[in-house]
Protein backbone atom coordinates (compact mmCIF):
# COMPACT_ATOMS: atom_id res chain seq x y z
CA UNK A 1 0.00 0.00 0.00
CA UNK A 2 0.94 3.53 -0.61
CA UNK A 3 1.45 6.08 1.97
CA UNK A 4 1.32 9.45 2.62
CA UNK A 5 -0.73 10.12 -0.63
CA UNK A 6 -3.70 12.27 -0.45
CA UNK A 7 -6.72 11.09 0.84
CA UNK A 8 -10.36 10.62 -0.96
CA UNK A 9 -13.18 12.54 0.66
CA UNK A 10 -16.26 10.66 1.00
CA UNK A 11 -19.11 12.47 0.60
CA UNK A 12 -22.72 10.88 -0.10
CA UNK A 13 -22.42 9.23 -3.47
CA UNK A 14 -19.05 7.37 -2.39
CA UNK A 15 -18.81 6.75 1.17
CA UNK A 16 -20.64 3.35 1.41
CA UNK A 17 -17.27 2.18 -0.72
CA UNK A 18 -14.83 4.05 1.58
CA UNK A 19 -17.06 2.71 4.83
CA UNK A 20 -16.76 -0.86 2.52
CA UNK A 21 -13.00 -0.73 2.11
CA UNK A 22 -12.73 -0.22 6.04
CA UNK A 23 -14.16 -3.40 6.89
CA UNK A 24 -11.82 -5.01 4.09
CA UNK A 25 -14.74 -5.72 1.76
CA UNK A 26 -14.84 -4.68 -1.98
CA UNK A 27 -17.56 -3.47 -3.45
CA UNK A 28 -19.05 -1.90 -6.71
CA UNK A 29 -22.17 -0.44 -7.21
CA UNK A 30 -24.92 -2.75 -9.43
CA UNK A 31 -28.04 -1.23 -10.79
CA UNK A 32 -30.99 -2.02 -9.14
CA UNK A 33 -32.98 -1.37 -12.20
CA UNK A 34 -30.83 -3.24 -14.82
CA UNK A 35 -28.58 -4.99 -12.80
CA UNK A 36 -25.45 -3.39 -14.62
CA UNK A 37 -22.14 -2.96 -12.52
CA UNK A 38 -20.34 0.93 -13.00
CA UNK A 39 -17.40 2.45 -11.88
CA UNK A 40 -16.31 4.68 -11.23
CA UNK A 41 -19.08 5.36 -7.90
CA UNK A 42 -21.37 7.75 -8.61
CA UNK A 43 -24.90 8.56 -8.20
CA UNK A 44 -26.41 7.27 -10.95
CA UNK A 45 -26.57 4.26 -13.34
CA UNK A 46 -24.75 5.30 -16.58
CA UNK A 47 -26.49 2.57 -18.84
CA UNK A 48 -30.24 3.33 -17.94
CA UNK A 49 -30.32 6.21 -15.29
CA UNK A 50 -31.65 4.54 -12.58
CA UNK A 51 -31.07 5.92 -9.20
CA UNK A 52 -31.66 3.13 -7.23
CA UNK A 53 -28.71 0.68 -6.97
CA UNK A 54 -26.75 -1.62 -3.77
CA UNK A 55 -23.31 -1.97 -2.97
CA UNK A 56 -22.67 -5.51 -4.15
CA UNK A 57 -19.68 -7.37 -2.69
CA UNK A 58 -17.28 -8.74 -5.18
CA UNK A 59 -15.00 -11.44 -5.45
CA UNK A 60 -12.33 -9.13 -5.12
CA UNK A 61 -10.57 -11.46 -8.52
CA UNK A 62 -9.86 -10.03 -11.40
CA UNK A 63 -7.14 -9.70 -14.42
CA UNK A 64 -4.85 -7.33 -15.42
CA UNK A 65 -5.51 -4.79 -18.32
CA UNK A 66 -2.87 -2.00 -18.46
CA UNK A 67 -0.09 -0.92 -15.74
CA UNK A 68 2.90 1.45 -15.88
CA UNK A 69 5.67 1.05 -12.91
CA UNK A 70 6.72 4.42 -11.06
CA UNK A 71 10.22 5.13 -11.20
CA UNK A 72 10.61 8.53 -9.98
CA UNK A 73 8.47 10.46 -7.33
CA UNK A 74 5.90 12.09 -8.61
CA UNK A 75 4.62 13.47 -5.53
CA UNK A 76 5.85 14.61 -2.42
CA UNK A 77 6.71 11.25 0.15
CA UNK A 78 6.84 8.77 -2.73
CA UNK A 79 10.69 9.46 -2.29
CA UNK A 80 11.13 6.10 -0.09
CA UNK A 81 8.04 4.56 -2.32
CA UNK A 82 9.48 4.01 -5.88
CA UNK A 83 9.47 1.62 -7.70
CA UNK A 84 5.89 0.85 -7.66
CA UNK A 85 3.12 -0.67 -10.48
CA UNK A 86 0.04 1.54 -10.54
CA UNK A 87 -2.44 0.32 -12.90
CA UNK A 88 -5.78 -0.95 -14.17
CA UNK A 89 -7.35 -4.75 -13.22
CA UNK A 90 -10.10 -5.78 -14.75
CA UNK A 91 -12.53 -7.41 -11.87
CA UNK A 92 -14.44 -10.64 -12.76
CA UNK A 93 -17.57 -9.12 -12.76
CA UNK A 94 -16.64 -6.29 -15.46
CA UNK A 95 -15.43 -3.25 -14.11
CA UNK A 96 -11.84 -1.79 -14.55
CA UNK A 97 -10.18 -0.50 -11.14
CA UNK A 98 -7.39 1.74 -10.72
CA UNK A 99 -4.94 -0.35 -7.89
CA UNK A 100 -1.54 -0.73 -7.37
CA UNK A 101 -0.42 -3.98 -8.39
CA UNK A 102 2.31 -5.26 -5.54
CA UNK A 103 3.93 -8.93 -4.89
CA UNK A 104 5.87 -9.85 -7.52
CA UNK A 105 8.94 -7.73 -9.00
CA UNK A 106 7.26 -5.05 -11.78
CA UNK A 107 9.33 -6.75 -14.31
CA UNK A 108 7.61 -9.79 -14.13
CA UNK A 109 3.69 -8.38 -14.40
CA UNK A 110 2.22 -9.48 -17.78
CA UNK A 111 -1.46 -8.32 -19.45
CA UNK A 112 -4.15 -10.61 -18.62
CA UNK A 113 -2.51 -12.62 -15.64
CA UNK A 114 -4.56 -13.14 -12.45
CA UNK A 115 -4.79 -10.75 -9.55
CA UNK A 116 -6.60 -10.80 -6.10
CA UNK A 117 -7.18 -7.86 -3.86
CA UNK A 118 -5.67 -7.47 -0.29
CA UNK A 119 -6.63 -4.71 1.67
CA UNK A 120 -4.38 -3.02 4.24
CA UNK A 121 -4.75 -1.78 7.71
CA UNK A 122 -8.27 -0.19 8.08
CA UNK A 123 -7.02 3.14 8.84
CA UNK A 124 -5.63 3.30 5.42
CA UNK A 125 -8.98 2.34 3.95
CA UNK A 126 -6.79 1.57 0.95
CA UNK A 127 -6.07 -2.06 -0.73
CA UNK A 128 -3.89 -3.47 -3.57
CA UNK A 129 -4.22 -6.75 -5.80
CA UNK A 130 -1.10 -9.73 -5.66
CA UNK A 131 -0.50 -12.37 -7.89
CA UNK A 132 -3.71 -15.08 -7.27
CA UNK B 1 -20.15 31.39 -45.30
CA UNK B 2 -16.54 29.74 -44.66
CA UNK B 3 -14.66 31.15 -41.87
CA UNK B 4 -10.91 31.62 -42.22
CA UNK B 5 -8.29 32.56 -39.98
CA UNK B 6 -6.95 35.86 -39.82
CA UNK B 7 -4.06 36.62 -37.65
CA UNK B 8 -1.65 34.43 -35.25
CA UNK B 9 -0.14 35.93 -32.78
CA UNK B 10 2.85 34.29 -30.19
CA UNK B 11 5.19 35.75 -27.07
CA UNK B 12 8.32 33.99 -26.32
CA UNK B 13 8.16 30.99 -25.37
CA UNK B 14 10.55 29.92 -22.18
CA UNK B 15 10.97 28.10 -19.09
CA UNK B 16 10.46 31.05 -16.58
CA UNK B 17 8.61 34.27 -18.06
CA UNK B 18 8.92 36.40 -15.24
CA UNK B 19 5.72 37.87 -16.51
CA UNK B 20 2.09 36.97 -15.49
CA UNK B 21 -0.15 35.46 -17.29
CA UNK B 22 -2.44 38.06 -18.07
CA UNK B 23 0.80 40.47 -19.71
CA UNK B 24 1.55 37.32 -21.74
CA UNK B 25 -2.29 36.76 -22.96
CA UNK B 26 -2.21 40.55 -23.88
CA UNK B 27 0.87 40.48 -25.79
CA UNK B 28 -0.27 37.42 -28.07
CA UNK B 29 -3.84 38.33 -28.63
CA UNK B 30 -2.93 42.36 -29.49
CA UNK B 31 -0.18 40.97 -31.63
CA UNK B 32 -2.85 38.63 -33.35
CA UNK B 33 -5.19 41.13 -33.96
CA UNK B 34 -2.44 43.31 -35.43
CA UNK B 35 -1.07 40.27 -37.92
CA UNK B 36 -4.97 40.70 -39.13
CA UNK B 37 -4.87 44.24 -39.36
CA UNK B 38 -7.55 44.12 -36.32
CA UNK B 39 -8.12 45.69 -33.17
CA UNK B 40 -9.72 45.49 -29.68
CA UNK B 41 -12.47 47.45 -30.96
CA UNK B 42 -13.39 45.14 -33.50
CA UNK B 43 -13.67 41.81 -31.22
CA UNK B 44 -17.20 40.19 -30.42
CA UNK B 45 -16.37 37.03 -29.21
CA UNK B 46 -13.56 35.30 -26.96
CA UNK B 47 -13.01 31.24 -26.48
CA UNK B 48 -10.71 30.14 -23.95
CA UNK B 49 -9.83 26.97 -23.00
CA UNK B 50 -11.36 25.61 -19.11
CA UNK B 51 -8.12 25.33 -17.79
CA UNK B 52 -6.94 28.67 -18.77
CA UNK B 53 -6.62 31.32 -15.69
CA UNK B 54 -6.82 34.62 -17.89
CA UNK B 55 -11.13 35.27 -18.30
CA UNK B 56 -12.52 37.16 -20.87
CA UNK B 57 -13.53 39.83 -18.99
CA UNK B 58 -10.03 40.18 -17.64
CA UNK B 59 -9.72 40.25 -21.14
CA UNK B 60 -12.01 43.01 -21.88
CA UNK B 61 -10.98 45.04 -19.31
CA UNK B 62 -7.26 45.16 -19.55
CA UNK B 63 -7.23 45.05 -23.70
CA UNK B 64 -10.15 47.31 -23.91
CA UNK B 65 -12.85 44.90 -25.70
CA UNK B 66 -16.42 46.60 -25.70
CA UNK B 67 -19.09 44.27 -27.14
CA UNK B 68 -18.47 40.44 -26.59
CA UNK B 69 -21.09 38.68 -28.13
CA UNK B 70 -19.98 35.26 -27.91
CA UNK B 71 -17.94 33.68 -24.58
CA UNK B 72 -17.47 30.14 -24.62
CA UNK B 73 -15.15 27.48 -23.26
CA UNK B 74 -13.43 25.13 -25.60
CA UNK B 75 -13.41 22.03 -22.65
CA UNK B 76 -10.69 20.79 -20.81
CA UNK B 77 -6.55 20.21 -21.49
CA UNK B 78 -4.86 19.65 -24.81
CA UNK B 79 -8.07 19.37 -27.01
CA UNK B 80 -9.69 23.03 -26.17
CA UNK B 81 -6.91 24.12 -28.70
CA UNK B 82 -8.66 22.94 -32.16
CA UNK B 83 -11.58 22.72 -30.25
CA UNK B 84 -11.58 26.79 -29.61
CA UNK B 85 -10.94 27.31 -33.51
CA UNK B 86 -14.19 25.11 -34.15
CA UNK B 87 -16.20 27.31 -31.47
CA UNK B 88 -14.87 30.28 -32.96
CA UNK B 89 -16.03 28.97 -36.46
CA UNK B 90 -19.54 28.42 -35.32
CA UNK B 91 -19.98 31.43 -33.65
CA UNK B 92 -19.04 33.10 -37.21
CA UNK B 93 -20.75 31.00 -38.93
CA UNK B 94 -23.72 31.36 -37.10
CA UNK B 95 -23.52 34.93 -37.36
CA UNK B 96 -23.44 35.22 -34.14
CA UNK B 97 -20.04 37.67 -33.99
CA UNK B 98 -17.60 38.46 -36.38
CA UNK B 99 -13.68 38.45 -34.91
CA UNK B 100 -13.20 35.83 -32.27
CA UNK B 101 -10.12 35.87 -30.59
CA UNK B 102 -8.88 31.82 -29.41
CA UNK B 103 -5.97 31.73 -27.05
CA UNK B 104 -4.12 30.04 -24.33
CA UNK B 105 -1.56 31.56 -21.57
CA UNK B 106 0.43 30.21 -18.85
CA UNK B 107 3.20 30.37 -16.66
CA UNK B 108 3.43 26.47 -16.98
CA UNK B 109 6.88 26.03 -16.05
CA UNK B 110 7.54 28.65 -13.81
CA UNK B 111 4.56 28.42 -12.16
CA UNK B 112 1.54 25.93 -12.08
CA UNK B 113 3.27 22.75 -13.62
CA UNK B 114 0.49 20.54 -15.37
CA UNK B 115 2.55 17.41 -14.97
CA UNK B 116 2.85 16.92 -11.27
CA UNK B 117 1.03 15.45 -8.59
CA UNK B 118 -0.61 17.68 -6.98
CA UNK B 119 0.05 18.87 -3.24
CA UNK B 120 -2.69 18.48 -1.80
CA UNK B 121 -4.08 16.50 1.09
CA UNK B 122 -7.48 15.51 0.35
CA UNK B 123 -9.16 14.29 -3.80
CA UNK B 124 -12.75 14.08 -4.45
CA UNK B 125 -14.48 13.31 -7.63
CA UNK B 126 -12.93 10.63 -9.65
CA UNK B 127 -9.72 11.47 -9.01
CA UNK B 128 -10.22 9.79 -5.29
CA UNK B 129 -10.22 6.37 -7.35
CA UNK B 130 -6.80 7.10 -8.87
CA UNK B 131 -4.41 9.46 -6.87
CA UNK B 132 -4.47 7.61 -3.75
CA UNK B 133 -3.26 4.37 -5.41
CA UNK B 134 -0.68 6.26 -7.14
CA UNK B 135 -2.04 7.77 -10.29
CA UNK B 136 -1.09 10.73 -9.23
CA UNK B 137 -0.01 13.08 -12.41
CA UNK B 138 -0.64 12.68 -16.26
CA UNK B 139 2.29 10.24 -16.93
CA UNK B 140 1.00 7.90 -14.98
CA UNK B 141 -2.82 7.49 -16.89
CA UNK B 142 -1.40 8.10 -20.21
CA UNK B 143 1.12 5.70 -19.25
CA UNK B 144 -1.71 2.74 -19.36
CA UNK B 145 -2.81 3.71 -23.03
CA UNK B 146 1.12 3.18 -24.77
CA UNK B 147 1.44 -0.17 -22.36
CA UNK B 148 -2.26 -1.21 -24.04
CA UNK B 149 -0.95 0.05 -27.74
CA UNK B 150 2.60 -2.24 -26.68
CA UNK B 151 0.25 -5.26 -25.74
CA UNK B 152 -2.23 -5.20 -28.34
CA UNK B 153 0.12 -4.08 -31.30
CA UNK B 154 3.83 -4.78 -30.57
CA UNK B 155 4.41 -1.36 -30.38
CA UNK B 156 7.77 -0.46 -29.20
CA UNK B 157 9.95 2.18 -26.90
CA UNK B 158 11.73 2.74 -30.12
CA UNK B 159 9.12 3.70 -32.01
CA UNK B 160 7.70 6.23 -29.31
CA UNK B 161 11.60 7.47 -29.90
CA UNK B 162 11.18 8.20 -33.21
CA UNK B 163 8.49 10.76 -32.60
CA UNK B 164 10.72 12.54 -30.32
CA UNK B 165 13.53 12.40 -32.82
CA UNK B 166 11.68 13.79 -35.42
CA UNK B 167 10.41 16.62 -33.42
CA UNK B 168 13.06 17.84 -32.06
CA UNK B 169 14.55 17.86 -35.37
CA UNK B 170 12.33 20.38 -36.64
CA UNK B 171 12.59 22.14 -33.01
CA UNK B 172 16.34 22.50 -34.53
CA UNK B 173 15.17 24.39 -37.57
CA UNK B 174 12.47 26.70 -35.44
CA UNK B 175 14.32 29.81 -33.37
CA UNK B 176 11.17 30.07 -31.14
CA UNK B 177 11.76 26.32 -30.05
CA UNK B 178 13.14 25.79 -26.54
CA UNK B 179 15.20 22.33 -27.15
CA UNK B 180 17.62 22.69 -29.33
CA UNK B 181 20.18 20.28 -28.62
CA UNK B 182 20.36 16.86 -31.11
CA UNK B 183 18.83 14.11 -29.94
CA UNK B 184 18.97 10.57 -31.07
CA UNK B 185 16.75 7.69 -30.69
CA UNK B 186 19.91 6.52 -28.69
CA UNK B 187 19.49 9.47 -26.32
CA UNK B 188 16.14 8.91 -25.91
CA UNK B 189 16.21 5.22 -25.45
CA UNK B 190 18.90 6.14 -22.55
CA UNK B 191 16.84 8.44 -20.86
CA UNK B 192 15.59 8.27 -17.27
CA UNK B 193 12.53 6.26 -17.11
CA UNK B 194 9.70 8.01 -14.88
CA UNK B 195 6.67 5.59 -15.43
CA UNK B 196 7.24 2.34 -17.26
CA UNK B 197 7.27 2.60 -20.48
CA UNK B 198 7.56 6.32 -20.37
CA UNK B 199 10.72 7.62 -20.52
CA UNK B 200 11.76 11.95 -20.11
CA UNK B 201 11.99 11.91 -23.56
CA UNK B 202 8.62 10.61 -24.31
CA UNK B 203 7.07 14.18 -22.16
CA UNK B 204 6.30 16.84 -23.39
CA UNK B 205 8.53 20.15 -21.94
CA UNK B 206 6.77 22.26 -19.96
CA UNK B 207 6.56 26.34 -20.89
CA UNK B 208 5.71 29.65 -20.35
CA UNK B 209 4.05 31.67 -22.86
CA UNK B 210 1.09 32.62 -25.03
CA UNK B 211 -0.40 31.98 -28.38
CA UNK B 212 -3.55 33.61 -29.93
CA UNK B 213 -5.32 33.02 -33.12
CA UNK B 214 -8.16 35.29 -34.67
CA UNK B 215 -10.89 34.22 -36.60
CA UNK B 216 -13.24 35.72 -38.57
CA UNK B 217 -15.62 35.09 -42.27
CA UNK B 218 -13.41 34.35 -44.96
CA UNK B 219 -14.47 37.70 -46.85
CA UNK B 220 -13.26 39.73 -43.41
CA UNK B 221 -9.68 37.76 -43.46
CA UNK B 222 -9.56 38.30 -46.94
CA UNK B 223 -9.39 42.46 -46.39
CA UNK B 224 -7.18 41.77 -43.61
CA UNK B 225 -3.46 42.48 -43.73
CA UNK B 226 -2.34 38.70 -43.62
CA UNK B 227 -2.92 35.78 -46.15
CA UNK B 228 -6.40 34.37 -44.71
CA UNK B 229 -6.56 30.52 -44.07
CA UNK B 230 -9.70 28.57 -44.66
CA UNK B 231 -11.29 26.29 -41.99
CA UNK B 232 -12.68 23.72 -43.73
CA UNK B 233 -13.71 21.73 -41.06
CA UNK B 234 -13.54 21.35 -37.42
CA UNK B 235 -14.55 19.05 -34.99
CA UNK B 236 -14.60 18.13 -30.72
CA UNK B 237 -15.42 15.11 -29.65
CA UNK B 238 -16.02 12.66 -26.87
CA UNK B 239 -17.34 9.30 -28.08
CA UNK B 240 -20.08 6.77 -26.42
CA UNK B 241 -18.64 4.51 -23.71
CA UNK B 242 -15.79 7.30 -22.91
CA UNK B 243 -15.55 8.75 -19.91
CA UNK B 244 -12.37 10.69 -19.05
CA UNK B 245 -8.97 9.06 -18.93
CA UNK B 246 -8.28 6.21 -17.92
CA UNK B 247 -11.98 4.78 -17.15
CA UNK B 248 -12.76 4.73 -20.63
CA UNK B 249 -13.25 0.71 -21.87
CA UNK B 250 -10.43 0.45 -24.79
CA UNK B 251 -7.24 2.21 -23.49
CA UNK B 252 -5.75 0.67 -27.10
CA UNK B 253 -6.59 3.54 -29.19
CA UNK B 254 -6.92 7.48 -28.07
CA UNK B 255 -10.10 9.14 -27.72
CA UNK B 256 -10.19 10.57 -31.67
CA UNK B 257 -12.33 8.28 -33.27
CA UNK B 258 -15.24 9.47 -33.53
CA UNK B 259 -13.91 12.90 -33.99
CA UNK B 260 -11.88 12.09 -36.70
CA UNK B 261 -15.00 10.12 -38.54
CA UNK B 262 -17.05 13.74 -37.33
CA UNK B 263 -14.29 15.76 -39.36
CA UNK B 264 -13.78 13.66 -42.29
CA UNK B 265 -17.40 13.76 -42.83
CA UNK B 266 -18.00 17.55 -42.96
CA UNK B 267 -15.28 17.83 -45.91
CA UNK B 268 -14.79 16.30 -49.33
CA UNK B 269 -10.91 16.12 -48.51
CA UNK B 270 -9.38 13.04 -47.20
CA UNK B 271 -6.42 12.42 -45.08
CA UNK B 272 -4.76 11.64 -48.75
CA UNK B 273 -4.91 15.45 -49.35
CA UNK B 274 -3.47 16.60 -46.18
CA UNK B 275 0.29 17.84 -46.56
CA UNK B 276 1.45 18.84 -43.16
CA UNK B 277 0.17 17.44 -39.91
CA UNK B 278 0.04 19.29 -36.65
CA UNK B 279 -0.39 16.17 -34.05
CA UNK B 280 -0.96 17.05 -30.31
CA UNK B 281 2.45 15.33 -28.73
CA UNK B 282 1.95 15.80 -24.83
CA UNK B 283 3.19 12.12 -24.90
CA UNK B 284 5.09 10.33 -28.11
CA UNK B 285 2.69 7.33 -27.32
CA UNK B 286 -0.32 9.77 -28.34
CA UNK B 287 1.12 10.54 -31.88
CA UNK B 288 1.13 7.75 -33.44
CA UNK B 289 -2.35 6.90 -32.11
CA UNK B 290 -3.65 10.20 -33.19
CA UNK B 291 -2.25 8.76 -37.16
CA UNK B 292 -4.11 6.23 -36.60
CA UNK B 293 -7.15 7.43 -35.59
CA UNK B 294 -7.47 10.06 -38.43
CA UNK B 295 -6.32 7.94 -40.95
CA UNK B 296 -2.81 7.96 -41.69
CA UNK B 297 -2.64 4.65 -41.81
CA UNK B 298 -4.66 1.70 -39.62
CA UNK B 299 -4.77 0.97 -36.39
CA UNK B 300 -1.88 -1.00 -35.04
CA UNK B 301 0.17 0.23 -37.74
CA UNK B 302 1.23 3.55 -36.42
CA UNK B 303 4.40 2.36 -34.76
CA UNK B 304 6.14 1.31 -38.06
CA UNK B 305 4.51 4.29 -40.03
CA UNK B 306 6.66 6.64 -37.67
CA UNK B 307 10.11 4.78 -37.99
CA UNK B 308 12.52 6.08 -40.49
CA UNK B 309 11.89 9.49 -40.72
CA UNK B 310 8.44 9.30 -42.59
CA UNK B 311 7.36 12.09 -40.30
CA UNK B 312 10.33 14.42 -40.67
CA UNK B 313 10.64 17.11 -43.13
CA UNK B 314 10.70 15.98 -46.42
CA UNK B 315 9.02 12.98 -46.31
CA UNK B 316 5.90 11.32 -46.73
CA UNK B 317 3.96 13.01 -44.08
CA UNK B 318 5.82 15.70 -42.08
CA UNK B 319 4.33 16.11 -38.30
CA UNK B 320 4.96 19.13 -36.06
CA UNK B 321 7.25 20.87 -38.11
CA UNK B 322 7.55 23.37 -35.14
CA UNK B 323 8.99 21.01 -32.78
CA UNK B 324 5.22 20.59 -30.87
CA UNK B 325 5.09 20.12 -27.21
CA UNK B 326 7.99 17.68 -26.98
CA UNK B 327 10.69 20.29 -28.15
CA UNK B 328 8.89 23.23 -29.42
CA UNK B 329 6.33 24.59 -26.15
CA UNK B 330 3.92 23.37 -24.46
CA UNK B 331 1.18 26.04 -25.04
CA UNK B 332 -1.25 22.80 -24.83
CA UNK B 333 -2.39 22.79 -28.58
CA UNK B 334 -2.83 26.36 -29.34
CA UNK B 335 0.87 26.44 -31.07
CA UNK B 336 -0.09 23.51 -33.11
CA UNK B 337 -2.56 25.52 -34.66
CA UNK B 338 -0.35 28.54 -35.51
CA UNK B 339 2.01 26.56 -37.02
CA UNK B 340 -0.40 24.96 -39.30
CA UNK B 341 -1.74 28.35 -40.23
CA UNK B 342 2.38 29.07 -40.77
CA UNK B 343 2.44 26.16 -43.18
CA UNK B 344 -0.35 26.92 -45.05
CA UNK B 345 0.90 30.90 -45.77
CA UNK B 346 4.50 29.47 -45.74
CA UNK B 347 6.19 30.71 -43.69
CA UNK B 348 7.01 27.75 -41.51
CA UNK B 349 10.30 27.48 -40.32
CA UNK B 350 10.46 24.29 -41.61
CA UNK B 351 7.65 24.52 -45.14
CA UNK B 352 6.97 21.73 -46.59
CA UNK B 353 6.71 22.00 -50.17
CA UNK B 354 3.51 23.56 -51.53
CA UNK B 355 1.31 23.20 -48.58
CA UNK B 356 -2.29 23.49 -49.18
CA UNK B 357 -3.78 21.33 -46.61
CA UNK B 358 -2.86 21.23 -42.94
CA UNK B 359 -4.40 19.17 -40.42
CA UNK B 360 -4.53 19.84 -36.53
CA UNK B 361 -6.04 17.27 -34.98
CA UNK B 362 -5.59 16.15 -30.77
CA UNK B 363 -6.32 12.63 -29.24
CA UNK B 364 -6.15 12.01 -25.81
CA UNK B 365 -7.31 10.19 -23.20
CA UNK B 366 -11.14 11.42 -22.78
CA UNK B 367 -12.02 14.00 -25.75
CA UNK B 368 -10.39 14.92 -28.67
CA UNK B 369 -9.97 18.10 -31.51
CA UNK B 370 -9.92 18.41 -35.20
CA UNK B 371 -9.39 21.24 -37.38
CA UNK B 372 -8.79 21.07 -41.36
CA UNK B 373 -6.74 24.42 -42.82
CA UNK B 374 -6.49 24.96 -46.06
CA UNK B 375 -5.13 28.04 -48.61
CA UNK B 376 -7.73 30.12 -49.96
CA UNK B 377 -8.73 29.80 -53.45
Amino acid sequence: MLEGLPSPVRDEDTTAFWEACDRGELVVQQCSACRSFWWPPGPVCPACGSFEHEWTKVAGRASLYSWVVVEVPLAAGLEDQIPYAVGLVELDEGVRIVTTISGCEPASLEAGMRLRVEFGQPATSIFTFLPA
Amino acid sequence: MRAAIAGIGQTEYSKKSGRTELSLAAEAILAALADAGLTPRDVDGVVRYDWDNIDELTLSTHLGFENLRWMSQAGDGGPAGNASILHAMAAVQAGIATTVVCYRALNGRSGHRIGQGEATRQVAGDEAFQIPWGMVAPVTQFGQFARRHMIEYGTTSAQFGAVAVAMRKHAQLNPAAIMQKDLTLEDHQNSRMIADPLRLLDCCIESDGACAVIVTSLDRARDGRAEPVVLIAGAQASGPGGSAAVFRRDLGHSEARHCASDLWSRTEMTPGDVDAVMVYDHFTPFVIMALESYGFCSPGEGGPFVEDGRIELGRELPVNTHGGNLSEAYLQGMSHVIEAVRQIRGTSTAQVADASVVLSCCATAGTASAILLAKAA
